[in-house]
């Protein structure tokens, strides 16, 4: 069995908590030294699927020596079978943006954006009345900084952190190298701090409960909790809070229908993970002792036994085809290649083992990607034909 | 001392600056990492992919062009997991490349079909994407053909046209499998801002943008018994031909040129540098005779700063781009439609020819020539002036295919009648010889005295800087233009569109006050023009104007109005600078054209 404990549901993010005022008024009187050693004590990491660490990014950004800072909130969310951030930005918007201000407060940030996604375009008037709330308090308690609403196109690929940048620059979305890192030059060249809508709503009940409160949820390396889009063949669709390190196994027996063959953790750029591995797999932060773990932006999509796993992958792949930017050969040739190919391997005109190449080439899209995206199609990819090869092939 | 920092590639140490990329630190090294997307002018996009290295300790592989070296780092460039990938990445390119290598232009000069047999890449085990979607090749603009199938999507093009040329006639659009390069709502290049530059072809790996070559119709002009074929060569074809023959760059072939062009079977070999001479007489009265307008006798319809007109890329560029100040182009048609103004008209009188028995040719380092000699203003002679315009390749293709052996020509002279030239006229090859050539001129039409440069050389409008300015003091003018006594004329050089648009947008808003600018399309001016060898960087940018200035040097006449070609010219035929003849031949008009 693996070294997991039990589903446990947990309501933090969306308890409403009406104190905000004072939550943002009591934790700029702390110097930022305290409050980012605070942050880096609870060992909160990124919730948009990468987990980097929040306080060490709010630490480099804070150090960067630069006049003008910027902290962005990214809710271009659009992982296929990702619907969180839009419930928090409609539920709690506030406690997203006393996230904000703080973090403004500690890295010398006067600005933030909240970068929305195109899709979510219905959100942006009833967040613009609660910022104007905000700015009137901000200035109320003499903290300077204004939060602004970007909108998003629609591209997949702008959730990226740099192509995200660049689009707000006016630029066609196109991931930029990294190094730098947006800490030291993010948008307009300038130290940002980026993070995911959720990450921010966390760094809220750090500030307000402490680090202790956050940090002693979850298991090791995989600290707090964590909000679980569910979806596909369930009985409860639905967002939950849920601890960090629990077994797939358990999230099964909460969530399936009896009949699941298989879950993707993380969407389309996630793990698909096949029924005789649900013990073994514990969702959370890589470092986790035992058994396989799986990072995930939140995306939870169950299957039952009346789907065919080559459908699921060719979507999967027709989404990476459409969505990668086309900048860099391995990801933009590269995703035709294996939607083209496994089609091929289906009809016959190409040979079972032609699925061996594809898997090598996942493998150098892995390598050589330039972003995320890229480098991510190999884990649905090799993760569904390995365990489902049989369906690719006949 | 800048900081150092250690450390090594493929297991040996190495000391380099702090800064520098694992790309810059191996080439240093003598190691040479294959690259496509990356080019010296242009700045690091890091697409291709081809350049990834393994960085010990690192799961992931790194783009050595956009990977700084930090200290301690273990660089392996030749890995098993390097290879592979690499490879891989090859073949992805050509799964997507439209690979009928032999049916291409740049059949030979392609890098990506360098990497495809420095890789031996023997199958093709993907799947080729060419077939399945719909390409067409634009071929509507006299200068550049666009053929989407060849394109690898590394931007190159794209970078040009913005950061080199500030012109964005090339942009990139859609995503996925459907992103690609094209140009405003994907109108023709001809229907768009393009200025026929062809920096985009100068700086494309493969032959997804090349220049539309008239070699065909060239030679049939040759082997047509009833047709008198001259030709013209431009001051930098021959300071770059060289290279496309197996040379060094650098290397100055203006007799083996000649030779070769002979040998070719032109009726006539001829220089654009006798033209250039003329632009200058012409082009210089022109500004003294605004100066006197604008100075004395307070016209404003006269408008000041005079700007260049020898560089079609800039004439299209003002066109589109600062329509308003069209007045402020001199009128002076550039040499090369000077010359075919007269080609058939002065020299078919002087050699007793019938004008339309005659074909003009002209060799140029431009594409935009080409469009410049299809300009429907462009036929003063009554027929049209220049037939065929060829760039610097172009004639390397037919030395080519002539069997010539460049290298062991026995240099030849210009023919005569319009093939005296001066060392004023070659150095318009290179940014700011235009500038110098006129001021020596001009400074000397109004004071009788030369320059007060040392040896004739204007050493502030030379160099490489995007932007150069110069003043020249007037003192104790000939009495005709004692008005100018005391005056500084003001003067500036920009090269490349991107620094033509920040000066023509500091004359804009009235922050320049200067008499008279040089502007040139392209990097470097001529010599790093769209029609040049591949490659074009700056150090061989450099190389090629170290050969112009060298040229000049060693000429007996430096000066344009020393030219006794020129004296004849106007004795027998023009008259006078600006005259009646002139004005119908050598000047001519521009069009107001939009911005999409």
């Amino acid at each position: 069995m693996a070294n997991s404990h039990q589903l446990k549901r947990v309501d933090f993010i969306f308890r409403n908590e009406n104190d905000w005022e004072k939550v943002l008024s009591n934790t700029i009187k702390k110097s930022p030294r305290d409050l980012i050693n605070e942050l880096i004590s609870s060992e909160l990491k990124g919730r948009g699927g990468a987990g980097f660490p929040t306080g060490l990014k709010w630490k480099l950004t804070s150090e960067a020596e630069s006049d003008e800072k910027y902290v962005i909130c990214n809710a271009d969310e659009g992982e296929p079978g990702t619907f969180k951030d839009r419930e928090i930005l409609s539920r709690v918007p506030y406690k997203v943006f006393t996230a904000m201000a703080i973090c403004g407060y500690i890295t010398g940030a006067r600005e933030g954006f909240i970068y929305l996604r195109g899709e979510y375009k219905f959100l942006k008037e009833e967040l613009e009345k609660v910022i104007d709330e905000f700015d009137y308090y901000c200035k109320e308690i003499r903290l300077d900084f204004k939060i602004k609403v970007f909108m998003g196109s629609g591209a997949y690929i702008c959730g990226e952190e740099t192509a995200l940048m660049e689009s707000m620059e006016g630029k066609r979305g196109e991931p930029r190298n990294k190094p730098p890192f947006p800490t030291q030059a993010g948008y307009q060249g300038k130290p940002t701090v980026i993070n995911n809508v959720e990450t921010l709503v966390h760094t809220f009940t750090i500030f307000k409960y402490g680090a202790k409160k956050f940090y002693d949820l979850g298991v090791q390396y995989s600290r707090g909790t964590k909000l679980f889009s569910v979806s596909g063949d369930t009985p409860k669709p639905g967002i939950y809070e849920l601890e960090l390190g629990m077994s797939l196994q358990d999230f099964v027996y909460e969530f399936g229908d009896g009949d699941t063959k298989a879950v993707q953790v993380g969407g389309a750029s996630g793990f698909l993970v096949p029924r005789k591995k649900f013990k073994d797999a514990a969702i959370g932060f890589k470092g986790k002792l035992t058994g396989i773990s799986l990072p995930t932006g939140g995306s939870m999509m169950l299957f039952n036994s009346s789907r065919s796993m080559f459908n699921v992958l060719d979507n999967y792949l027709e989404f990476f085809r459409e969505e990668s930017c086309g900048q860099c050969t391995p990801c933009r040739v590269g995703c035709q290649q294996l939607l083209l190919g496994i089609k091929a391997v289906k009809r016959g005109d190409k040979p079972a083992a032609y699925l061996d190449k594809l898997l090598r080439l996942t493998e150098t899209m892995q390598y050589t990607a330039k972003c995320g995206l890229g480098q991510s199609v190999a884990n649905s990819f090799s993760s569904i034909v390995e365990n489902f090869r049989e369906e690719m092939i006949y | 001392m800048s900081k150092k920092v250690n450390i090594t590639i493929n297991g040996y140490p190495v000391e380099i600056k702090a800064g520098e990329t694992i790309l810059e630190a191996a080439e240093s090294e003598g190691i040479k990492i294959p690259t496509l997307c990356y080019h010296k002018d242009l700045c690091v996009a890091g697409n291709c992919r081809v350049c990834v290295v393994e960085v010990v300790g690192q799961k992931r592989l790194s783009a050595a062009c956009a990977t700084p070296c930090e200290d301690g780092m273990e660089i392996l460039t030749n890995s098993l997991k390097v290879r592979n990938s690499r490879k891989q990445i090859i073949e992805l390119l050509l799964a997507e490349h439209n690979a009928d290598c032999t049916k291409c232009y740049r059949n030979g000069n392609c890098e990506l079909q360098t990497l495809a047999s420095e890789y031996k890449i023997m199958t093709q085990e993907f799947i080729e994407l060419v077939p399945l979607k719909k390409f067409s090749i634009d071929m509507y603009s006299p200068s550049i053909m666009k053929d989407d199938s060849k394109c690898i999507r590394c931007q190159r093009c794209v970078r040009t046209c913005a950061e080199l040329q500030g012109v964005n006639a090339l942009t990139v659009a859609h995503k996925g499998d459907q992103m690609k390069i094209t140009t405003f709502f994907e109108k023709a290049m001809r229907d768009v801002v393009c200025t026929n530059c062809g920096q985009c072809v100068n700086h494309c790996p493969t032959g997804a943008l090349v220049e539309k070559n008239y070699i065909e119709e060239v030679w049939e002009a040759i082997a047509n018994p009833n047709l008198h074929v001259i030709v013209q060569t431009a001051p930098a074809v021959r300071v770059g031909l060289g290279e496309e023959l197996g040379m060094e760059p650098g290397e100055s072939v203006t007799g083996k040129m000649v030779a070769a062009l002979k040998r070719l079977g032109f009726d006539s070999v001829l220089d654009t540098d006798f033209t250039a001479d003329l632009t200058i007489i012409e082009e210089g009265t022109e500004l003294l005779t605004r100066l006197k307008k604008v100075l004395v006798d307070k016209d404003e319809t006269v408008k000041l700063p005079m700007a260049t007109s020898c560089s079609p890329g800039w004439i299209k560029y003002v066109e589109h781009m600062y329509p308003e100040y069209l007045k402020h182009l001199s009128t002076c048609k550039s040499p090369q439609q000077m010359f075919g103004a007269l080609a058939k008209t002065y020299y078919a009188k002087a050699r007793n020819l019938e004008p339309d028995k005659i074909i003009s040719v002209s060799i140029m380092p431009c594409t935009a020539k080409k469009y410049e000699a299809y300009r429907p203003e462009m036929h003063d002679s009554g027929y049209r002036d220049v037939d065929y315009v060829l760039t610097t390749r172009e004639l390397a293709i037919l030395i080519k295919q002539a069997g010539l052996d460049f290298k062991k020509l026995e240099p030849a002279k210009f023919d005569r009648l319009m093939g005296e030239s001066t060392g004023a006229a070659v150095i318009f090859g290179a940014t700011g010889g235009v500038m110098e050539a006129a001021l020596r001129t001009a400074y000397e039409i109004v004071t009788g005295r030369d320059v007060p440069f040392e040896n004739l050389d204007i050493t502030p409008v030379r160099g490489i800087d995007g932007v150069r300015e110069a003043s020249v003091k007037i003192e104790n003018p000939v009495e005709e233009w004692a008005f100018l006594d005391g005056v500084e004329l003001k003067c500036a050089v920009a090269h490349g569109l991107i620094n033509a648009k920040s000066v023509m947008d500091a004359v804009k808003s009235g922050e320049a006050n200067y008499h008279f600018i040089e502007f040139m399309a392209c990097p470097g001016g001529c010599l790093g023009g769209g029609g040049q060898p591949i490659p074009t960087n700056a150090e061989i940018r450099r190389k090629r104007a170290e050969a112009i200035y060298a040229e000049d040097r060693g000429l007996p006449i430096r000066k344009s109005h020393e030219n006794p070609e020129i004296h004849k010219l106007y004795k027998d035929f023009l008259k006078e600078p600006l005259g009646e003849v002139s004005h119908h031949l050598l000047h001519t008009k521009y069009t107001k054209r939009e911005r999409y």
